[in-house]
């Protein structure tokens, strides 16, 4: 039983080879089978199915396997990770001074206040931001309107260059404040584009009532806008929120000043170029630091959490919010 | 940036434009101060974001004259000498540096074009295929995360698995096999580069191919189905050709992009490898200029290198008009 439905299975992956025959009339029995069909599109046959599915499963693996080391790494004893000599994958006890250290004041502490700061400040003028641009934008009609739009829009196809950046950031005054990590990427002209598309698709009609009822520009903005675009502003945000999280050229280019570096700076420095971080770069005295190694998945694993508890939120909005914006232009 | 480009002509094709557009014609014309004092508010709206983008793109445009000059930062644009052309001698110096830059750029570049294009164009077909929902969902949600991680996580996350003391080498040594040099080593540099280049956004570029692909006609499947069409030749006939505005699009920005190659990623890793084999033009501007205090010529090189790219990407654009596409926008 099962081999007769294997065999009848098989042609559509074996029909790779040999294209049909273009011979047979359209009333003649076909020769082979043809593929079953859902909706009108063919289903995959045995064999590609298995290797697909081999496929899927590597690359899902080579995604997570990595994660599941850090977090193991940073939570397993020392012994086992001076044992393992860096790396382990399954933690037999679990230790958490690692964390105990690098949250008791030091620079790692200091440069996780610096980026939830910027994240905050950032996110929220970026939004506040794009939203009024993108209002604005939305507005048909209105004086220069479409000059407007095109500078957006033609700021999309090219990046100033570096060092203009850097002059502008330095005749600003911004060089080694904070700000130099928000102002100059506090405006996204994609998202603008997005948010504008948004409220162009709005019922204009709604928009008309409200007028006719006396509101002006500022209570449509507040009152009908915002509210209607909630989801909208949602995907931004998160978005908004992950870039200044992970900012690292903004820091690396304008602070020159190690005290004001986010986390991602410091993420660079003990981790990936290995610096020792020692007992006075934590803010303790204490002799017997735990290895470097989990000291390193320690701050990795708490630049990483943030992206991956907002993750669920972002991945059920993105592909509604974007594509919106996206596709629909 | 495809809803960007799109949306230049959208607006104006508009038949449903509001009151103003249709008006102005049949009304005496009302004098722009008179418009502009009418549509303050929304002026107003507008002020704040458009004067970010004005400074920290348009402004800062600006900024690229220092490529004509001796700058110096002390003396600032408006005292520096002017120089002509003379920075840009070192494009055409031989400067072994220079060079050294414009063919690691050319290599990661051509790399990129071969090896991570077409990597989420054949994910997305597979995925597309998957006949279970749950199961697609759940594969999107996994090979999408590392698109929301920063190069410095990545760069880490590949070191505590391929480095010396990494996962794999442990692993080796467990079973007493030679451990593999991997991290640092400049003779497999390029191949982890774009490894790492896969691994982070191949998920996550996806997303615009599925949603082309769930917008295909289903009925054309049919009609190949009908047609006695194998799976491989609807493939072929109906899925490819469906996709190709979209690719042709993707491929004329990369081209654009085809001179900057990943910033954060190779100046992370350089130190490690060597600048021998990591340093591209965007690093060579940075190290040089930012840091090494030669403005004027790094800035020659940052500009041609954006001249270059907008040229790439506009050129790209009319030939792809030439033979019938859409390309990223119309003129």
């Amino acid at each position: 039983m099962s081999t007769s439905s294997q065999t009848q299975t098989m042609p559509p992956t074996g029909a790779s080879g040999p294209p049909p025959e273009g011979g047979t009339g359209p009333h003649r029995t076909p020769r082979r089978r043809r593929p079953r069909v859902i909706d009108g599109v063919a289903t995959p046959g045995p064999v590609e199915s298995v290797l697909k599915g081999i496929i899927l499963v590597i690359a899902c693996a080579l995604v997570i396997l990595p994660f599941v080391g850090v977090f193991a790494t940073s939570v397993a004893s020392p012994e086992q990770v001076i044992k393992a000599g860096g790396f382990v994958l399954l933690p037999t006890s679990i230790d958490f001074t690692a964390y105990q250290m690098i949250f008791s004041g030091g620079v790692v502490t200091r440069a996780l206040g610096v980026t939830a700061f910027v994240t905050v400040v950032g996110t929220t003028l970026s939004l506040a931001l794009t939203a009024t641009l993108g209002w604005a934008l939305s507005r048909r009609g209105s004086f220069a309107n479409r000059p407007l739009l095109l500078l957006v829009l033609i700021s999309l196809l090219f990046g100033p260059g570096i060092i203009p950046s850097y002059l502008v950031v330095e005749r600003l005054g911004l060089l080694d404040t904070l700000w130099a990590l928000i102002i100059p990427t506090s405006v996204s002209a994609f998202n603008v584009v997005v948010v504008r598309a948004f409220f162009v698709q709005l019922p204009q009609e709604i928009l008309d009532s409200a007028k006719v009822d006396g509101a002006g520009e500022l209570q449509l903005f507040l009152r009908i806008a915002l509210p209607l675009s909630k989801p909208v502003f949602a995907v931004i945000g998160l978005f908004y929120g992950v870039g200044y999280w992970n900012a690292f050229f903004n820091a690396l280019l304008y602070l020159s000043d190690a005290s004001k570096w986010p986390l991602q700076m410091v993420l660079r420095t003990y981790v990936v170029q290995d610096t020792q971080l020692g007992g006075q770069d934590l803010g303790i005295d204490t002799a017997s630091l735990p290895p470097q190694t989990s000291l390193q998945m320690a701050i990795l694993v708490v630049s990483i959490v943030p992206v991956l508890i907002v993750y669920p939120f972002l991945q059920r909005h993105f592909a509604k919010g974007m594509l919106t914006g996206a596709v629909k232009g | 940036m495809t809803a960007g480009v799109e949306e230049r002509s959208a607006p104006r094709a508009g038949s449903e434009e509001p009151e103003q557009g249709g008006a102005r014609a049949a009304r005496p014309r009302v004098p722009w101060w008179k418009r502009m004092w009418r549509d303050r508010t929304v002026l107003l709206f507008a002020l704040p974001g458009m004067g970010v983008i004005i400074v920290f793109q348009y402004l800062a445009l600006g900024g690229n004259v220092i490529a004509f000059q001796d700058f110096q930062p002390y003396l600032g644009i408006s005292k520096s000498l002017w120089v002509g052309f003379e920075n840009f001698g070192i494009l055409f110096s031989g400067d072994p540096e220079f060079l050294g830059a414009l063919r690691n750029t050319l290599i990661i570049t051509g790399l990129q074009t071969v090896f991570v294009f077409p990597a989420p164009i054949v994910l997305a077909l597979m995925l597309h295929s998957l006949v279970s929902n749950r199961v697609r969902q759940l594969v999107q949600s996994v090979l999408y995360l590392p698109h929301f991680l920063s190069w410095v996580i990545v760069v880490a996350l590949f070191q505590q698995v391929l480095g010396g003391a990494g996962l794999l080498n442990n692993f080796l040594r467990a079973n007493d096999w030679e451990p593999i040099d991997i991290i640092g080593n400049a003779d497999v540099f390029y191949a982890l580069i774009t490894s790492q280049v896969i691994w982070k956004d191949t998920g996550w570029a996806t997303i615009l191919f599925l949603a082309v692909l769930a917008g295909i006609d289903k009925s054309l499947y049919e009609a190949a189905a009908v047609d006695g069409a194998s799976r491989w030749r609807q493939t072929w006939h109906v899925t490819l050709p469906g996709m190709r505005p979209i690719i042709i699009m993707l491929f004329i920005l990369k081209l654009g992009d085809s001179l900057s190659v990943g910033f954060e990623q190779l100046i992370l890793q350089q130190d490690a490898v060597g600048i021998g084999v990591a340093q591209v033009l965007d690093t060579y501007v940075y190290n040089n200029g930012v840091v090494g205090g030669y403005w004027g010529v790094s800035a020659a090189v940052g500009l041609v290198k954006g001249v270059v790219g907008l040229v790439l990407v506009l050129m790209a654009n009319k030939i792809a008009h030439m033979f019938g596409e859409e390309g990223v926008y119309k003129a």
